[in-house]
């Protein structure tokens, strides 16, 4: 069992914090040929897996990029190949991401039919400037529309993503946001604290001194509003930056919190399989040229020491609000956390940062907005 | 009186700014004698440390007996004495220079005389040495030797027409040098049935032989198995070995006047082989030593302290080491509040104390913290007691001090006109006293100034360097104490006095430097999990206030299955970057805090 993480790097058009591996389609030869060697890329890893008999999905995960900007029928196609090549488990979660001004009724009906049963929609916020600053395509309004159309077309998980943070902004700003987003009847809300990358328009806007991001104290105050909102509402914190009501936790992204295996493929799509943490090419016309040869487009490979695969475990699971399964994390190293970390633990204790429940090491809320502070400790 | 034998031995040794190609010289005069086969040869082979060769300075002299068929048939034993080229080191190279007889002057064709060549040149001068003027990388489209010959004739008042055009790059010029040192530079003298005067003029440790001096026979004669008594200390030892450098160490049954090469004794210690100091024979010893002998005496002192304390042991034996072949590298223990248990240590000038520092870290391993350069102090107590504070934590409480004195220096400053009046502008702010003003040639200006030596220390040559977009040149001597209104600056690092901090500041810049300071400290000091106030103080007066604010938001917001690997990556960074800070009270600090008070803006 493991999950199925599939990349579509296309978009309508790059956002100003955007530094994924994503553009604009430039020609539908190209969209073709990259959905060829999707379906190339799928067929050798159900022939490297059939012997062992590891066929059965976990989950799916289609993200981009916007997979939506894709037509039905091509995003059906890569479905029914998954279909066909794997098994589903029962009750498996199949997740596309999309945006609101990428979907229309029709497509969201043929989606649902092909077996996605979660999607999530790149709302951001509900601000008409805020957006527009953002470089995002659609309006409020849009965004709006696009989650009833997917409610009749009969999808009953429903996820957003917010941000926060964002050049500009005030607390009212947001306050109206969560309290839009929470009118919306979605099961599972994604918030994000902006984080400037190089490279980027914001990036670029910021290294000229050109950009005025809210200060630190107000982003915290943000964040702290919509843990309030949100939690009046019904939703739970599960992890750093995500909510859900009550069962709608993304079993997707939780895989990657426990550091359950999980296949990514398309475009520089990252794989942890066979112990082996691997990533594929960038570059688009590289990863079709690959397939086109029947190889598999990987680039880099790297072989994580006993060390560095027990700090992942910490520092993933520490994400979670449960925390790290102590039992689990003894039964896959050999050795209780507790023992190899107990300086660590011992001192983060003390300073209030980390508590240690009957079966779960668990950052304390002091220590939330610092995690990376106390992630240092186990890396 | 030159005897026959002697007819036949020149020992030169060569005089060059850093970058003038010396060293490169040097290996071509080696080539071309055959002392190394081309295959053999290995970039500037002189330098024999690594450290050297990146910085391209030569620091530990060395000498080699070349062999060479002049044009008169005869062949000759050129010894070959090479000098360290930077002002940290100018005792050594006056006495190199005593051992020789002739000096070459290099001059880079483009660049002209330096501060520092002009400062060895008339080292040289006063020792008689004949010097034969080379100037050097005229293979340079730049090169200008007519202006270059110019300016030999005019700064040093040396004859210029002889000078020899050459490119140690090429080789040309090289055959012309070789002849120049056997016509011009004299032949030694001394005779050879004195009692034995022998000058070291450079000792280095061997990990078999002991400390081996290196050593010019000024009279008499050094056999194996003679016993020698060092005319400094008293101490005697029984020579084991008597040999050359060819540059492979060659033995030979004797050196006699006017010859050089090198001895062993079995001599545990460099300090017992001390630069400038004479070798005599025991039973038969000399009446009087050498003129010029004087131990060396550090200039600049700083802390060194181990980052991790259990290095502590592996420093003091590092130090130890390194002390055997370096006898001017003074260490003792002291106690920092703030670091811990580290070293006091005393080095000749700033380039020394960086050399070291580096060689600790690279060759043995080790994670250190400097702390900022101090000079040594002359502080006299209300009660007329003297003592010395090379430490400005130790420098004690105003009520009790008469007064202090601390170390000036002669400087001169090679510039050219342009930049007379930017330099004096520097030297005004760093409480210079102006002496004098020369045009050395139409547009270049030597200016002399008396400076403390803790001004030169704190971030001048940098100043002089950038000010003078790199045009200027520095050299500067030892003056004397003098009386100057000191205080000490303290920095407190939340509520607490951080003594590796203190500074020794004039008055009037007290003010000044405590905001610069704190303001630094600001910078560098990451924010922690609370605020931190910084603070500057005089007494119990506090001149500046900055704070760190507390760290309250550092959490990576997105965390999925693209980017474990990349995440874990940053905080294995992260932890690395704290891993090399230095833990005070509850406050980390990093490493270059402590050498912060060095190059505050100004």
């Amino acid at each position: 069992m493991f999950g199925l993480y599939i990349h579509f790097p296309f978009c309508v058009k790059k956002c100003n914090y955007c530094d994924f591996l994503s553009g604009p389609i430039t020609s539908e030869d190209t969209v073709e040929e990259y959905l060829l060697a999707l379906e190339e890329e799928l067929t050798i890893y159900h022939n490297l897996l059939e012997d062992k008999g590891n066929l059965e999905l976990r989950t799916i995960y289609l993200g981009g990029g916007t997979p939506t900007t894709l037509e039905a029928h091509q995003l059906v196609r890569v479905l029914e190949k998954c279909r066909d090549l794997f098994a589903w488990a029962p009750q498996l979660e199949a997740t596309i991401e999309a945006n609101p001004g990428t979907v229309d009724l029709n497509k969201l009906v043929q989606l649902k039919k092909a077996g996605i049963n979660r999607i999530s929609f790149g709302v951001q916020s509900f601000d008409q400037y805020l957006l527009k600053s953002m470089g995002r395509i659609h309006s409020p309004q849009e965004a709006r529309e696009s989650i009833a159309m997917a409610k009749t077309a009969g999808f009953e998980n429903i996820s957003i993503d917010l941000m926060y943070g964002l050049p500009d902004q005030t607390l009212s700003q947001w306050d109206n946001t969560l309290r839009e987003a929470l009118e919306l009847g979605v099961q599972h809300i994604s918030v994000y604290g902006l984080q400037v990358e190089k490279g980027t328009v914001w990036g670029n806007l910021q290294a000229e001194g050109k950009l005025s991001l809210p200060e630190e104290e107000l982003t915290l105050a943000m964040r702290k509003l919509c843990n309030e909102l949100l939690s009046q509402a019904g939703f739970k914190r599960y992890e750093i930056s995500n909510y859900a009501l009550p069962g709608y936790e993304s079993r997707h992204n939780t895989g990657y919190w426990l550091g359950k295996p999980y296949l990514g493929l398309g475009l520089g799509a990252s794989s942890d399989f066979w112990h082996r943490r691997f990533v594929n090419t960038f570059d688009l016309k590289h990863y079709i040229a690959l397939l086109k040869r029947g190889q598999l487009p990987i680039v880099e490979e790297e072989l994580l020491t006993y060390r560095q695969r027990m700090g992942e475990m910490i520092f993933l699971g520490l994400r979670l609000m449960d925390g790290v399964d102590l039992e689990l994390f003894g039964e896959r190293f050999g050795v209780r956390a507790e023992v190899i970390y107990s300086k660590e633990i011992e001192k983060l204790r003390k300073m209030g940062l980390i508590r240690v429940t009957q079966k779960h090491l668990q950052l304390t809320p002091k220590a939330l907005p610092i995690a990376n502070y106390v992630f240092t400790f186990f890396v | 009186m030159t005897q026959g034998w002697q007819n036949r031995i020149r020992n030169f040794c060569i005089i060059a700014h850093i970058d003038h190609g010396k060293s490169t010289l040097a290996d071509r005069l080696l080539e071309y004698t055959g002392a190394v086969s081309d295959r053999e040869m290995e970039e500037q082979l002189l330098d024999k440390m690594d450290l050297e060769r990146e910085r391209g300075i030569t620091i530990k002299l060395k000498a080699v007996r070349l062999s060479y068929k002049a044009k008169d048939g005869q062949t000759y034993e050129l010894n070959l004495i090479d000098t360290p080229g930077h002002v940290d080191f100018t005792y050594e190279v006056s006495r190199s220079l005593a051992a020789c007889e002739g000096a070459l002057l290099v001059v880079d064709a483009a660049q002209g005389i330096e501060a520092q060549t002009l400062a060895n040149v008339y080292l040289a001068l006063e020792h008689d040495l004949e010097i034969i003027p080379v100037i050097n990388k005229i293979d340079l489209p730049s090169a200008d030797p007519e202006r270059v010959k110019q300016e030999i004739e005019e700064v040093i008042g040396l004859d210029a027409s002889q000078a020899i055009l050459a490119s140690a790059k090429t080789g040309q010029g090289t055959e012309e040098i070789l002849e120049a040192i056997v016509q011009r530079i004299p032949a030694p003298n001394g005779e050879v049935d004195k009692p034995l005067r022998a000058l070291i003029f450079d000792s280095y440790f061997d990990a078999y032989k002991g400390a081996i001096p290196n050593i010019r026979i000024v009279e008499g004669k050094v056999t194996k198995g003679m016993k020698i008594r060092m005319m400094s200390t008293g101490k005697t030892f029984e020579v084991t070995d008597v040999g050359i450098y060819t540059p492979d160490i060659k033995p030979v049954e004797s050196l006699s006047a006017g010859e050089v090469g090198f001895i062993a004794a079995s001599i545990k210690n460099v300090k017992d082989t001390r630069v400038g100091d004479t070798i005599t024979q025991e039973d038969r010893p000399a009446a009087e030593p050498l003129p010029g002998y004087k131990k060396a005496t550090p200039m600049v002192y700083c802390g060194l302290y181990p980052i991790e304390t259990n290095q502590y042991d592996d420093l003091r034996d590092a130090l130890e080491k390194l002390q055997l072949n370096d006898a001017s590298l003074l260490f003792e223990p002291e106690t920092s509040s703030a670091l811990g248990f580290g070293f006091r240590c005393g080095f000749l000038g700033l380039l020394h104390m960086e050399i070291i520092k580096e060689r600790l870290e690279r060759e043995y391993n080790l994670q250190l913290i400097t702390t900022a350069p101090s000079v040594n102090y002359r502080v006299v107590k209300t009660d007329g007691e003297v003592v010395m504070v090379d430490n400005p934590t130790n420098l004690p409480e105003a009520n009790y001090l008469e007064r202090v004195e601390e170390p000036y220096v002669s400087a001169s400053i090679i510039v050219p006109s342009d930049f007379v009046g930017t330099v004096m502008e520097l030297c005004q702010e760093k409480r210079g006293q102006f002496d004098n003003m020369e045009y050395v040639t139409q547009n270049r200006v030597v200016l002399t100034y008396t400076l403390p030596l803790s001004e030169i220390i704190f971030d001048f040559f940098d100043q002089l360097k950038s000010r003078t977009r790199g045009y200027a040149s520095l050299d500067y001597e030892f003056k004397g104490y003098y009386e100057a209104d000191l205080v000490k600056l303290d920095i407190m690092i939340n509520g607490e006095v951080v003594d590796a901090l203190s500074s020794i500041v004039h008055r009037d810049q007290a003010y000044y430097r405590g905001r610069a300071l704190v303001q630094k400290l600001r910078k560098l000091i990451p924010r922690q999990l609370f605020e931190i106030p910084i603070q500057a103080a005089i007494g119990n007066k506090i001149i500046s206030r900055e704070t760190v604010k507390a760290m309250r938001k550092d959490v990576l917001e997105k965390c999925y299955g693209g980017d474990v690997s990349r995440k874990r990556k940053l905080l294995e960074k992260q932890k690395e970057g704290k891993k090399r800070m230095k833990q005070i009270g509850t406050v980390e600090i990093p490493q270059e805090a402590f050498m912060a008070v060095l190059s505050i803006d100004e």
